[in-house]
């Protein structure tokens, strides 16, 4: 009886390490310096976590802005071709099409900032400084009537600006689009008459096997 | 789109070797007295083929080249931003094979040495760490397949019917094996801090994607992957790592992964509010719409493949949930009047797609075909109507409406809609 108890207790303290394992550190890996965090952490939120130090007014965002944005996206944020429009777009959400800009659509100026540092301009990616973000930013809140043309965006006036469409955001609200009760699907006899409605062959925009 | 459908049946049936030549000879139709020009000493049959390691790296029968991802040049403004599209109607079973996943980049392909990659877990953590790619592989490992959908599959179909082809109506999809170190494991060791709620995977391509996720999710089913069917990621797929985020949109599974920060509010990055956001018709959009909805889809018969024979056939396609696991499918081949439960075949797992058969006996009359998926949970896929009739017409993501098929009397199908 004794020896039972012991085993069982030697068992549950095996048990209890073996568990200990998983939920514990490794020890795996190595501590990031502030230095290297730093260089990678880049990222910026609608609170101004993350906004570096720096400042850009309208006048020099729009000098920059024409020399490494306006061929993709027009002098005026218009947009070159199909690539994207960056101004206007007021009015439009509830139309056939939709021009989704930080002045008609965007929630937060801060998702502007942080995109534009990290990817942009297309292809040269993080070689603006955090002045040059901050005047080319300055320079699409004017184009947006959201900024007088004497105006300047700075790391400690940021937050105070709201962007038009932040209320229009909700929460997912699926599951949409349901029967009230599984048990209605029809399985049979469900329809008398069937009609073709839509085609694709109307619009003729699939490719060809030789694009 | 008539001369594809004409190309795709040559080629099949040079393909179809003795299976198609039965089945004919069966109907009636042709080739009866053709028998002896087909039944022959082929020159395979009597000399030697290639030796081993002719292909170190093995690649599929030089007749099987039309089998490709393909592009749809308008869709995007660059093709480095740009998508591909897996030939769902040229696959079988539930797997997806690594070279023919279906593509979604933002700043084209990384290629990346792994030797130099690193990952980074940063924020509110006790410890943030910096791994390479070996420590990585010294924590406890996990293995799951999952689907990846990207929630703008089927985008293009919300206002009517437009592309001509599975492929490009719903094959922004793959569904492969992972393995990698539970995100959880992760996070462990570096300590999350009591206010930690939330997380920012990033990429190191030049996008730097970023997104979002929700601790709760993170510490369930979250995966961050270094191998796809047993072997390394493929560079368009995020070689060396990415996240699995499973059953949620493909967006956050985030290619080249090599930061995670921890915060206590989200980013709200770019790809979390002016795109992947879904527009209503009062002009409110939806945020943080993470699952993918129950849907499904028929591969074949479908624009691209045909029906070549009358008699018997096996219609054959595709459901899934991200909710879970697919509980049933049903298909219509009469536009709707009459459903019939179709055959789950082989493993049906959680937040996987899920391989559907229905054989039926096809007269040569014209068939309107559709397939309705069920889950687990109960949620029934619905039809483009019943969305449009929710959500409006500008919504872009989430478009998991039945799709119709029109097979017409020569066997060849278009994507229609109906009443």
């Amino acid at each position: 009886m004794l020896k039972f108890l012991k085993l069982t207790g030697l068992c549950l303290s095996v048990l209890m390490m073996s568990s200990a394992v998983s939920a514990a550190e490794l020890g795996i890996g190595r501590t990031a310096t502030p230095a290297e965090i730093k260089i990678w952490d880049i990222d910026v939120r609608p609170d101004g976590q993350g906004l570096p130090e720096g400042r850009g007014t309208v006048e020099e965002g729009e000098e920059i802005f024409s020399e490494k944005c306006a061929s993709c996206h027009g002098e005026f944020g218009e947009g070159n071709g199909r690539w994207p429009v960056l101004a206007g777009g007021s009015d439009t959400l509830t139309s056939e099409d939709p021009v989704k800009t930080i002045g008609s659509y965007w929630p937060y100026l801060s998702t502007a900032f942080d995109y534009i540092k990290r990817a942009m301009p297309f292809g040269e990616a993080q070689t603006l400084t955090s002045n040059e973000t901050y005047a080319i930013l300055a320079y699409l809140l004017y184009l947006n009537d959201l900024m007088e043309d004497d105006g300047e965006l700075t790391r400690e006036n940021f937050t105070s600006f709201k962007l038009p469409n932040e209320g229009s955001f909700v929460e997912d609200q699926r599951p949409d689009a349901q029967p009230s009760n599984l048990n209605d699907l029809c399985m049979s006899d469900c329809k008398t008459e069937v009609k073709i409605t839509k085609r694709a062959r109307a619009l003729d925009v699939t490719p060809d096997k030789s694009d | 789109m008539s001369s594809l459908g004409r190309r795709g049946f040559l080629k099949g049936g040079a393909a179809a070797l003795g299976g198609g030549l039965l089945a004919s000879t069966s109907t009636g139709s042709v080739a009866s007295a053709a028998g002896s020009s087909e039944i022959k000493v082929e020159d395979w049959n009597q000399s030697l083929g290639d030796p081993v390691v002719y292909n170190a790296y093995g690649v599929p029968s030089e007749f099987e080249a039309h089998v490709q991802r393909r592009n749809v040049e308008w869709l995007t403004v660059t093709q480095e931003s740009s998508v591909s599209f897996t030939p769902l109607h040229e696959l079988d079973g539930f797997t997806t094979p690594n070279g023919l996943c279906f593509e979604r980049h933002h700043g084209g392909v990384a290629q990346i040495d792994p030797g130099a990659h690193r990952l980074m877990i940063n924020g509110l953590v006790e410890k943030p760490l910096i791994f390479t790619m070996e420590d990585l592989m010294r924590f406890p490992r996990t293995n799951r397949f999952a689907f990846l959908e990207c929630a703008a599959n089927s985008g293009m179909e919300w206002r009517g019917a437009q592309l001509n082809g599975c492929q490009f109506t719903h094959g922004m999809i793959h569904c492969v094996q992972y393995t990698g170190v539970s995100l959880r494991t992760l996070l462990n060791e570096a300590g999350l801090k009591t206010n930690a709620k939330w997380l920012m995977p990033e990429g190191a391509d030049s996008a730097g994607m970023n997104r979002s996720i929700p601790m709760e999710k993170a510490l369930d089913d979250c995966i961050v992957a270094f191998k796809m069917n047993g072997e390394a990621l493929r560079p368009e797929q995020g070689y060396p790592l990415r996240l699995v985020v499973p059953g949620w949109e493909g967006n956050m599974w985030v290619k080249w992964l090599r930061r995670i920060e921890v915060g206590d509010q989200p980013w709200h990055t770019r790809e979390e509010s002016s795109k992947y956001t879904d527009l209503m018709e009062d002009g409110s959009a939806r945020r943080f719409t993470w699952i993918m909805d129950a849907k499904s889809v028929i591969t074949n018969p479908s624009p691209q493949a045909p029906l070549k024979t009358k008699g018997h056939n096996i219609l054959s396609g595709l459901a899934w949930s991200g909710r879970g696991k697919v509980k049933r499918v049903d298909v219509t081949l009469d536009g709707g009047k009459n459903w019939q439960q179709a055959e789950l075949a082989g493993p049906v797992l959680d937040k996987c797609l899920t391989r559907f058969y229905l054989p039926f006996n096809w007269n040569g009359n014209p068939m309107l075909v559709q397939s309705r998926c069920i889950d687990e949970t109960g949620y029934v896929q619905p039809t483009k109507d019943e969305l449009r009739k929710v959500r409006g017409l500008n919504s872009i993501y989430h478009n998991n409406g039945i799709q119709t098929w029109h097979v017409r009397e020569n066997g060849e199908a278009e994507n229609v809609e109906i009443s």
